[in-house]
């Protein structure tokens, strides 16, 4: 229970459905002074009231379980050397992976509970498939595809059913006081929301060139490759317009020789995507180049693919290019279904 | 549910309760002039008459305040002011390693903010404080001391401290002795004037009283500055309009539970005894903390290896069964115990303990409703502690 309205209906729900619901707050910060002073973020000392006070309402035990040290080493410091490493990470999806349905999921299980219960916006019925969320504007089936079999069968998810509005209205109707509290959007251990003054922090500064990808000229420069990402416009601060005159991008990032190379928005399209460390929840494992369609980040596009499984890589061939596909994002397969789209599989872009 | 948390809070003794409401009926503030103000006053005065009588106290002696936390914190802090303010060279406090958290972020905040230096007195492995420490630092530094505070017993770990001792080596050198009765008072004898302390703090809700109603017993020579700025209705060192009937209700119930006491002390202690006797069974591999002999008799205090004692805590209130860690909480996350770190314990012991404390309304089913739930719980605490290793 985070502390926002989310988590508190999904855990009202639950009890609803006749579970027998213990309340947990994940304290993750491992210096409890940021907890005081993050007033955005999911981790501060206020949410953990919101929390507590949301499962006095709903009537259950609440406990905080200090999680700070697999968070830091499993998502933050991940996080930190994603970047350096040259790729885009999703901290949320980490979190999911490592955290919630692994740390948390694995002590609960050896405590005698049998599942986790979390107010993402998705769907989990009882044919075991994970869909999208009724709500597609909410909808985290995204974040949630890295999610392996034995995990999904030991998660539960009571709002895939629910609009964002409707889980505020439930929540008010069961006297939630987080009915109207805002969400929150920013990364949870980036309290003012600053990406790359965080980096800059960790990795410090390590000024390199910034190159056009036709002519291999040096067009500008930077103060830490990890601060730019792929598909990113702003903030390249060229000292020489392009020849056509028109905007550039981030193409790639070279951590070996900290270049970013940029160059036109034509340069971004991809049509071929490798991923890395496949999972598979929405069936069979196929053996044979399947139909469906991939989405590359969190609320990017959906578009068509041909998608094969090879060992431990997965390959998706485009039927239409994207633009700003980044190394370190998750691919995810659906099934497009009139129920809700299934995820079929996730996997880790690498290229 | 078997409540085995009452050194957190007890309930409160039905004589108590009933003069609480007995008296919340009726109007009246102490202060007043009038008819009401004056049945106010002569029940704060009763009370306060009943309070010292219990505690070998003078009448003039008790300071209500509203609550152990405060009580503590004026001793501390009004008294180092005080002692101070006369001579600035004594900016030391003397205190204990042991201290709950009122009497540790008091001389803390001195420490922090006030250029207060600071002796701790270390304990031994049972947590008990050693007079011959006390003599050392008070012989080194006895002229720049402003008050030496040692509790006299622990809450977590049940030690009751040799008071009469250390305040008679205070009392040597001309220096103030505060000691937190808190855990003390109904459990064992507490005698303000025998012990030789100049400060004693008591608190309603641990012996059966309101919570939010306490005092400060303080010798009439012994100066404290107000922490609390007004009407100065408590021997002008406490100020603040008196809750009546809370101060009528904690004087009925320090009353009863101070003539109880000796009866009190040998059946709990025979019930905490036997709690003991079986939790050892049930788990062979326990440690009892805290002194064998010199400890409250209420308290049962183990450290379960391979265990996190939050984990056992969240089991057994699933269970019905009310303890606690002891140990105090930040940003909700709880921290391995000052105590049990103080007495030599390393983290993993620490964190691997529970308190189990018995009062009033104890039974013998309590003790059986615990021993029934306990060994699935250790099982199920130990499986979860094997996966914090990270993979
Ligand atoms: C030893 C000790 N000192 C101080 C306190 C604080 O007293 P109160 O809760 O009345 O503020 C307690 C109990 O919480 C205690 O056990």
């Amino acid at each position: 229970m985070s502390g926002g309205v989310d988590s508190a209906v999904a855990a009202a729900r639950a009890v609803a459905a006749g579970h027998d619901v213990t309340g947990v707050h994940l304290a993750l910060a491992r210096n409890p002074q940021t907890y005081r002073t993050g007033a955005r973020g999911c981790c501060t000392l206020e949410d953990s009231r919101d929390a507590r006070r949301a499962a006095d309402v709903i009537g259950i035990p609440f406990y905080v379980w200090d999680m700070a040290e697999r968070f830091h080493s499993d998502v933050v410091d991940d996080f930190v050397a994603e970047y350096a490493a040259g790729r885009t990470p999703n901290p949320c999806l980490r979190c999911n992976e490592k955290i919630k349905f692994a740390a948390v999921l694995d002590r609960a299980v050896a405590l005698g509970f049998d599942a986790v219960v979390t107010g993402h916006h998705a769907r989990l019925g009882p044919d075991g498939l994970l869909r999208r969320s009724v709500d597609h504007a909410k909808d985290q089936s995204y974040v949630l595809a890295v999610l392996t079999r034995a995990q999904l069968d030991r998660s539960i998810f009571p709002l895939g059913d629910a609009t964002k509005a409707e889980v505020r209205e439930e929540a008010a109707r069961r006297g939630l006081a987080v009915a109207d509290k805002p969400d929150s959007h920013d990364i949870c251990f980036i309290a003012d929301g600053d990406t790359r003054g965080f980096l800059a922090g960790r990795l410090g500064e390590a000024p390199g060139d910034v190159v056009d990808a036709s002519t291999g000229a040096v067009v500008g420069s930077h103060t830490g490759a990890y601060q730019y990402t792929v598909g990113q416009r702003r903030g390249l601060h060229l000292d020489r317009p392009a020849p056509d005159g028109r905007p550039r991008y981030v193409l790639s990032i070279t951590p070996r020789t900290n270049t970013v190379t940029v160059g036109p928005a034509e340069a971004l399209e991809v049509s071929q995507v490798r991923a890395a460390r496949p999972v598979w929840t929405g069936g069979e494992r196929p053996t044979a180049p399947i139909e469906c369609e991939v989405q590359l980040r969190a609320h990017g596009d959906v578009v068509p693919a041909t998608v094969t499984l090879d060992g431990d890589t997965l390959h998706a061939e485009l039927r239409r290019p994207v633009r700003g596909v980044a190394a370190g994002q998750a691919i995810v397969a659906y099934r497009s279904d009139p129920a809700g789209d299934v995820v079929l599989g996730s996997a880790t872009i690498t290229g | 549910m078997a409540y085995l948390d009452h050194a957190a809070t007890t309930p409160m003794l039905d004589e108590a309760l009933e003069a609480y409401v007995a008296t919340a009926r009726e109007v009246g503030n102490a202060s007043s002039l009038h008819a009401a103000g004056r049945r106010a006053r002569r029940r704060v005065e009763e009370s306060r008459e009943r309070v010292a009588a219990a505690l070998g106290a003078r009448p003039s002696e008790v300071v209500f305040t509203g609550g152990g936390t405060e009580s503590d914190n004026l001793a501390v802090k009004g008294v180092f002011w005080a002692r101070r303010g006369v001579v600035p060279a004594r900016a030391r406090v003397v205190s204990s390693a042991v201290e709950h958290h009122a009497v540790l972020d008091a001389v803390d905040w001195l420490a922090a903010h006030e250029g207060a230096e600071v002796g701790w007195l270390p304990v031994d492995a049972a947590g008990r404080l050693d007079p011959e420490r006390l003599r050392a630092e008070l012989a080194a530094h006895a002229d720049r001391v402003a008050l030496v505070t040692a509790m006299w017993a622990n809450n977590e770990v049940g030690t009751v401290q040799p008071v009469a001792e250390l305040a008679a080596v205070a009392a040597g050198h001309g220096v103030p002795f505060h000691t937190d009765a808190i855990q003390a008072v109904g459990q064992v004898p507490v005698d303000f004037a025998a012990s030789g302390v100049s400060a004693l703090t008591v608190t309603g809700h641990k012996l059966g009283g309101p919570a939010g109603v306490g005092a400060l017993l303080l010798a009439r020579d012994v100066a404290a500055t107000p922490l609390l700025h007004g009407g100065g209705q408590e021997r002008d060192v406490r100020s603040g309009t008196l809750d009546t009937a809370g101060v009528v209700a904690f004087a009925v119930a320090v009353e009863a539970a101070v003539k109880g006491q000796q009866e009190y002390a040998a059946r709990v202690s025979a019930l905490r005894d036997d709690l003991v006797r079986r939790v050892r069974e049930a788990v062979p591999e326990v440690i009892f903390n805290g002194d064998p002999t010199d400890r409250l008799p209420g308290n049962a205090h183990f450290s379960f290896p391979g265990c996190e004692g939050d984990a056992l805590l969240l089991l057994l209130d699933a269970q019905g069964i009310a303890c606690s860690t002891g140990s105090a909480c930040s940003a909700g996350v709880a921290q391995p115990s000052h105590v049990l770190l103080a007495m030599g314990a390393d983290h993993d012991r620490a964190r691997s303990s529970l308190r189990f404390t018995l009062g009033h309304t104890s039974t013998p089913a309590d003790v059986d409703a615990l021993i029934a739930a306990l060994p699935a719980a250790v099982e199920r605490a130990r499986r979860a502690a094997s996966l914090r290793s990270p993979r």
